[in-house]
């Protein structure tokens, strides 16, 4: 497995288009703090504790896969650092600073389901949200129109999707809606990207191609990412570190330190055996 | 035909199309978006549920405008409060809907008087629009398309994805209220006209048949408007040619019939993709 981690996917073409982001980033420079710090958080959601004092720390261009089974608490605490959820005990901080909603410095892309209405939007139009769909009025008579639709394109362009770009996103595969919503995500030139199970949905090759393009991303731009996946093989490759979420607990490590079975029948509070079969780590013995 | 002309001087026919124009233009715009948002069933509740209130306000004396408007908005803020989970939300706006035809049956029965106001709040009609009705529906429909038109993308953003535009910062839940909101102020004016029964036409029927054939929200829209106004114009005048049959048919027979070779027929070029983009090109190698 440790050979595996050594073949990162690392592309430096795009390095020179690094952002410069005039916000805070208090990592930039200096020796990297942490860019997310959990400390003693606890969320409870309709009187059923989803996470129960979790405490880890994540430094800035670090790529981890979120794992655990169903209902650990994945999505829920993507939606903390976020904003959208408030932790009933603990401190958050993101960039040295509380959660907050509509923070630029973070792109974020949901679990995605097919939507009905998309049919009457266009791929250009999908990715254009992130750039000014929060804004108030039309958009209709803004001067810079051309600039806008540059910056569009570059974003599909950096997803490799610049062809779908007047294309219906109801009549686009699975892994081109991916890229569409990785694009948008990308528009607010973020320094965090939340991806929630970025590979439900796709056959294996376009997983890879998605791992691939997340895997450039946070390694030409510094970008952390915390990618929420139910299978860690095809990750195993690319990541840093895993954060494993189960029974509202959490760890975090290198694959290699978390995902052995002492580790999880520790999380899961019940034996757990991890087995290497066919070149791929499985899970067995709790219902994942 | 020059009985027709002498027919279209009349002040209250030109009154019925200078509303129906502002009504059809509000319509096809809010009936976009409720499209967008899966509120299609909203769209037909709402007013059904002003009908009660239409009904009661009649029972007390009242404008039956003023019912219709208190509970159309008092139902759209409710239904705007019960979230996204589409199921559970349109059982309960059912349950309410046949609740409030219940209520509007039981003012009915209680209402001794003639209520051919209640009936043309439910069938609607072109006679007896007033030039203040026309400058009713024309102030209100500014208003309506002012605040969309400052709601747009906000709207448009968490139309297709509440969840990241709740976390760019977009207050989604009031966007929600407001939006129905501005639906119950669209029916309350539409109601004159097409009635409570069929304002759901004009509400869908151009922004379904639009969502057809365009490929950009802002060309859906002014697709929607256009259809609006034909279905409503032509309406208007088949309604006075015939002389006894309302309007609201005309006009709900017109959306249908467009409706449905667009649905079935033409539309299928919106099915093709072009032959070779690079990722199918990519997928079909491996």
């Amino acid at each position: 497995m440790s050979t595996q981690h050594n073949q990162r996917a690392i592309s430096l073409h795009l390095a020179s288009e690094r952002p410069s982001s005039p916000e805070a980033d208090p990592g930039a420079g200096t020796t990297p703090a942490a860019i997310i710090e959990l400390e003693g958080v606890s969320v409870c959601l309709g009187g059923r504790t989803i996470l129960q004092e979790v405490t880890f720390n994540i430094r800035p261009g670090e790529f981890i896969a979120v794992l655990g089974p169903n209902g650990a608490g994945k999505s829920t605490l993507l939606k903390v650092l976020l904003g959208l959820i408030k932790p009933s005990a603990g401190r958050v901080r993101i960039f040295g600073q509380a959660p907050r909603r509509g923070n630029q410095l973070i792109g974020y892309a949901p679990q995605h389901r097919t939507l009905e209405g998309a049919l009457s939007l266009r791929a250009r139009d999908l990715v254009g949200f992130g750039l000014d769909g929060h804004r108030w009025g039309p958009g209709w008579f803004i001067s810079g129109r051309r600039r806008r639709q540059a910056i569009i394109e570059e974003a599909l362009a950096e997803v490799d999707a610049l062809e779908l770009a007047d294309m219906p996103v109801a009549l686009l595969s699975g892994g081109e809606q991916q890229r569409l919503l990785i694009a948008q995500a990308l528009l607010s030139q973020p320094r965090l990207l939340l991806l929630d199970e970025p590979l439900s949905n796709l056959d294996i090759s376009h997983e890879q191609e998605i791992i691939a393009l997340i895997a450039r991303l946070c390694r030409a731009r510094g970008m952390t990412v915390l990618l929420v996946s139910h299978d860690v093989n095809p990750l195993l490759p690319v990541i840093d570190r895993v954060l494993y979420l189960a029974r509202g607990h959490a760890a975090i490590g290198r694959p290699e330190q978390v995902i052995t079975s002492s580790t999880l029948s520790a999380l899961y509070g019940a034996p757990v055996e991890v087995v290497e079969a066919l070149g791929r780590l499985f899970v067995v013995g709790v219902d994942i | 035909m020059s009985s027709l002309f002498s027919l279209l001087s009349y002040p209250f026919i030109q009154n019925a199309f200078l509303a129906g124009t502002c009504i059809a233009i509000v319509a096809a715009v809010t009936g976009y978006f409720l499209l967008l948002r899966g509120l299609t069933f909203a769209g037909h509740a709402l007013p059904n549920i002003g009908f009660a209130g239409a009904a009661g306000a009649v029972l007390l004396g009242l404008d039956p405008l003023l019912g219709l408007l208190a509970f159309t908005i008092g139902a759209a803020i409710g239904i705007g409060l019960l979230g996204r989970n589409l199921r559970e939300r349109d059982l309960a706006i059912g349950i309410l809907m046949t609740f409030a035809l219940a209520l509007g049956l039981l003012f009915l029965s209680l209402y001794n008087g003639y209520a051919e106001r209640v009936y043309s709040i439910l069938f609607g009609t072109i006679l007896g629009i007033s030039r203040l009705d026309v400058l009713l529906s024309f102030g209100v429909s500014l208003l309506i398309l002012a605040s969309i038109l400052l709601l747009f993308r906000p709207l448009l953003f968490s139309s297709y994805d509440p969840e990241v535009a709740a976390a760019r910062g977009v207050p989604v839940r009031l966007l929600a209220i407001a939006f129905l909101v501005l639906v119950a102020l669209t029916i309350a004016i539409a109601v004159q006209i097409v009635g409570a029964l069929l304002v759901f036409t004009l509400l869908v029927g151009p922004a379904a048949t639009a969502g057809r054939l365009a490929l950009r929200p802002a060309t859906v829209i002014l697709l929607a408007v256009l259809l609006g106004l034909l279905y409503t114009w032509l309406g208007i005048l088949l309604a006075v040619i015939s002389g006894t049959i309302p309007v609201s048919f005309f006009i709900a027979f017109l959306s249908f019939v467009v409706y449905l070779p667009v649905r079935f027929g033409i539309g299928g070029f919106r099915r093709q993709r072009p032959a070779s983009s690079p990722i199918s090109r990519q997928a079909s190698a491996n």
